[in-house]
């Protein structure tokens, strides 16, 4: 048996990159886990909540609505309401993971295994961050559009890019192509390519214009022009190539956001994978470590009670219910599929054939490379945690007066909640549909924009008024929000007029 | 392997930007908070911070999201009595909307998006109304002067603190902790030694022993260090802020049916501005509120701010008033005086000769500066143009007429431009 690296509290920048290096050995030289380069920054806890409040990246634009993030994170941790998180991580090339200072020996190991060696191997490895993501441009993307930004600021004043900023925010979640893969991003091709796009768009005004004198020479009616061609999800990008009014400059801030909108979505498509995974390797990472006899009792006394209130699930009865807990998910899924590997039971083998009784180092490696949330669920959940979980489907119908309830945690069952827990999963159905339909081109210019309910649910009125007049601001011209129900009928409409007065204010 | 980097050593408030990007965008609603707090504090109350809540739906900001109704199938995990088919009474909160997690997360609360602004946050605030040049800002909020004062021993400093009488102290209380059952057992044997010698030879064994063990002893005794560095004491000192000693501020007002709580509010940021001043310079600054209408009283804060009397005005009742406590709980070369009054203007005719020459003989001499603001949209009156007389021979007298509150400053501007530290040193 090896000694334990310590046996007290206290941390050292020794014992970190002792410990450091025989978790690297463990995670790398025993299973194999492919990691970017690891960058450890101790950090204090007011630098916590300032890496809060840019959504954790090291630099980032400035706007209000972080610095009202900061004052309530400061607010809720003075009074002792929250504590703040362990660990912030950035996918990035190098991996860089934030140590709070604060934080004891047990802790920094933890979070060493959970964030330097879990999230960072997932981050290279799943095929979502590998298409949306180049975790070795976006520190100097992030610094181009802060100085971007600035300069924009002494330019044009700080009224005018924040309003911008608001209006593009509110759309932040429409700013992302779902199905196309986008170009590869550099600090200096971004510079160029940012003055060339100035030039070439103040040359080439688009489309709205220069449809009216082509009609005039033809003189015939043809077929009205549909524009865009084809419905388009990605809001922010169609207003930066078509909003007639806008300036060269305010593009290229649309753009900035866009381009974070589309860097942080896959975050969001992967909760219970990415939070799963790391924990399931901070678990397994730690444990070895035990076995090796690296660490001693007190520590590992320490590391399980911090884990186990992380992967708590409360029951829907209990008070603290919100939700399901994506870190509990995440690591029994993980833990499960290591189980039907390891020691499959007749019902795995029937449900998992392909992976019943197989090395679990390569299965567990291919579920984390190839899927999101929603695929990764209706793939690996099992029956054995349904039960575990006591899984139950609730189907909330504002027709009917009762909440029904269409599948439990039973044979006949299994399949439906999967699908309906996978389904939870799905940012395309948890967040409204949608998107451009068309531009009044000849007309008054108006931009119109259909919502596709799904299973009748509505929008949420107040906030899309307030919504529709971002957009009329970046427009310059009407907007319309059409509400499409099952049927195909248009339903409810939104309206927000942009009046000609605003619009020269906004010029 | 791993970079480690430290990196607490870097600035720790890179979200200051954001902060005050977000004061800056809410500026309008802080500041009617920030006025209604000057309103409701004591003046002694000012400068601390203050919490400040802005309506959520001001802060907030808009995505599309769902609202309730359709048709939403969720799974929870507990199941404890429910199968296949069962039937639910919909739980409060209407359309489940609670209950599904994310369904909803502006959950219709109308709750105030609350935080503290910091103390230099509220000051800036209170400062933008008064129109208070930087320089005075800072000399209003930062704290300047310190003086260091001995404050004890410190087992590390550097050379030049080395206490030696302590060190030396300690020196000699180790030598003799440490020495003492040696050295006594060093006499014991030399007696031992002395008698055994009356017996027998040198050469006796138990001679030779003794002789030994007192060599060693001595040995021993000698090894104990005259000074360890484990005794070295150094001086230690604090820096403490420097208030230089105590000061009476006379607040001094018209409650007359004419001040409505416009003036009032006006007067009272007035009296605050002088009191910022005082507690710069002065360690302690006791605060004699005295309101006036025919005759003069002396009240506390609160009936001094908010009860209205009506009737005439003699502005001398008050002034007499203020001669009198001086004299009798403010000896002069105890207190350093100062006196901030606050009026409409108006005063009974014949009683305006009557405060010019009580202001010039018995009062001026005894103060250190006497700040008049005449609150009024009006023609200046007769006790306006006694006040002028008055200014012209005594250079710590300030008057200024007032229509709101960026006016105050001038008053004052005689009064700043003075080192705080020279106010005159009671004996």
């Amino acid at each position: 048996m090896a000694t334990p690296i310590s046996t007290g509290s206290e941390w050292t920048f020794e014992l970190i990159e002792t410990y450091d290096r025989a978790i690297h050995d463990i995670a790398v030289g025993e299973y194999g886990l492919d990691i970017y380069p690891n960058q450890l920054e101790i950090i204090t806890a007011e630098q916590m909540m300032d890496a809060y409040s840019s959504v954790g990246m090291p630099v980032n634009y400035h706007h209000w609505s972080f610095g009202k993030q900061f004052v309530s994170t400061e607010k809720s941790y003075k009074r002792g309401q929250m504590g703040l998180a362990y660990e912030i991580v950035i996918n990035s090339n190098p991996c860089i993971s934030y140590l709070m200072e604060e934080n004891s020996m047990t802790m920094q190991a933890l979070v060493i295994a959970h964030a330097a060696y879990g999230h960072n191997s997932f981050f290279k490895g799943n095929y979502l961050f590998r298409t949306w993501t180049d975790a070795s441009a976006i520190i100097d993307y992030l610094v181009f559009a802060r100085d971007y930004l600035s300069q924009c600021e002494e330019r044009y004043g700080f009224d005018a890019v924040e309003m911008l900023l608001d209006s593009c925010h509110a759309l932040m979640n429409y700013g992302v192509d779902r199905y196309k893969r986008p170009a590869k991003l550099s600090l200096a091709q971004e510079k160029l390519r940012q003055r060339e796009r100035e030039e070439h768009q103040q040359l080439q005004i688009n489309d709205l214009w220069r449809t009216i004198p082509r009609r005039q020479a033809n003189g015939e009616d043809s077929e009205p022009v549909r524009f865009p061609a084809e419905p388009q999800e990605n809001l922010l990008y169609f207003i930066e190539k078509s909003a007639p009014l806008l300036e060269p400059w305010q593009r290229e801030v649309v753009r900035i956001v866009r381009k974070v909108a589309q860097y942080f979505y896959p975050q969001r498509q992967t909760q219970v994978m990415n939070e799963g995974w790391a924990t399931f390797w901070h678990y397994t990472l730690l444990n070895r470590l035990y076995e090796k006899g690296l660490c001693t009792d007190g520590f590992m006394v320490e590391f399980l009670q911090s884990h186990t209130n992380v992967v708590y699930q409360p029951p829907v009865t209990s008070r603290w219910y919100s939700g399901i807990n994506p870190y509990a998910l995440g690591f029994a899924m993980y833990q499960d599929i290591r189980r039907i590997c390891q020691a499959p039971t007749a019902e795995d083998r029937e449900w998992f054939p392909d992976i019943a009784g197989r090395p679990w180092l390569p299965t567990l490696d291919f579920a984390m490379r190839n899927f999101k949330d929603e695929s990764f669920i209706s793939q690996y959940l099992s029956p054995k945690l349904m039960r575990d979980f006591r899984l139950f489907a609730v189907r909330d119908d504002d027709r009917e007066d009762k909440l029904y309830v269409p599948a439990i945690h039973d044979e006949s069952g299994y399949r439906q909640v999967r699908q309906t827990l996978a389904e939870q999963y799905n940012l395309g159905s948890r967040e409204p549909n949608i998107q451009v339909w068309s531009v009044d081109v000849r007309g008054d210019r108006s931009l119109t924009l259909r919502h596709t309910q799904h299973n009748r649910r509505p929008l949420e009125p107040n906030s899309a008024d307030e919504v529709l007049k971002h957009i009329g601001r970046l427009w310059g011209f009407d907007v319309r929000l059409e509400s499409v129900d099952d049927h195909g009928q248009v339903s409810k409409t939104f309206e927000c007029k942009v009046d000609k007065a605003h619009r020269e204010l906004l010029i | 392997m791993s970079h480690l980097i430290d990196r607490r050593l870097n600035g720790k408030n890179k979200s200051a930007v954001n902060r005050e990007r977000f004061l800056r965008r809410f500026r309008a609603q802080i500041r009617q908070s920030v006025a209604r707090a000057i309103k409701g504090r004591s003046i002694t109350d000012i400068s601390s911070g203050e919490k400040v809540s802005i309506p959520v739906r001001d802060v907030s900001e808009p995505t599309f999201h769902h609202g309730s109704g359709g048709t939403r199938e969720v799974v929870h995990p507990g199941n404890e009595e429910f199968v296949t088919g069962d039937r639910i009474a919909r739980p409060d909160g209407g359309g489940g909307a609670g209950r599904g997690g994310k369904a909803s997360d502006q959950g219709g609360g109308e709750d105030d998006f609350a935080f503290e602004l910091s103390r230099e946050e509220f000051m800036n605030f209170f400062f933008e109304d008064l129109a208070l040049p930087n320089l005075i800002k800072t000399q209003l909020t930062g704290n300047s002067e310190w003086k260091t004062v001995r404050a004890g021993y410190t087992s590390d400093g550097t050379p030049t603190n080395i206490s030696i009488v302590r060190s030396l102290r300690g020196a000699q209380a180790r030598r003799i902790a440490l020495g003492a059952p040696s050295l006594a057992r060093l006499h014991e044997a030399e007696e031992e030694l002395d008698e055994l010698l009356e017996r027998c030879d040198e050469d006796d064994p138990q001679v030779r022993e003794l002789r030994r063990e007192i060599h060693q002893l001595r040995e021993k005794a000698s090894n104990i260090p005259f000074l360890d560095p484990f005794d070295l004491r150094y001086n230690n000192r604090a820096r403490v802020p420097k208030p230089t000693s105590q000061a009476v501020m006379f607040c001094i007002m018209d409650v007359s049916g004419s001040m409505d709580e416009a003036k009032k509010d006006i007067a009272k940021r007035f009296f605050i501005l002088l009191y910022l001043f005082l507690q710069k310079s002065y360690d302690k600054i006791e605060l004699v509120f005295i309101r006036h209408h025919t005759s003069a009283m002396e009240v506390d804060e609160e009936n001094f701010f908010h009860s209205r009397e009506s009737g005439g005005t003699v502005v001398s009742s008050a002034l007499v008033l203020m001669r009198d406590i001086i004299q009798q709980r403010y000896p002069t070369d105890e207190w350093n005086i100062y006196a901030a009054q606050a009026s409409d203007g108006d005063n009974w005719d014949s009683d305006s000769a009557n405060c010019g020459q009580l202001l010039d003989t018995q009062l001026l001499p005894l103060v250190q500066y006497f700040a008049y603001i005449e609150i009024t949209e009006g023609e200046p009156q007769n006790l306006w143009y006694e006040y002028l007389r008055v200014q012209a021979g005594h250079p710590q007298f300030a008057m200024q007429k007032i229509r709101n509150v960026a006016d105050i400053y001038p008053v004052f501007r005689e009064l700043f431009k003075r080192q705080p530290s020279t106010g005159r040193e009671p004996a």
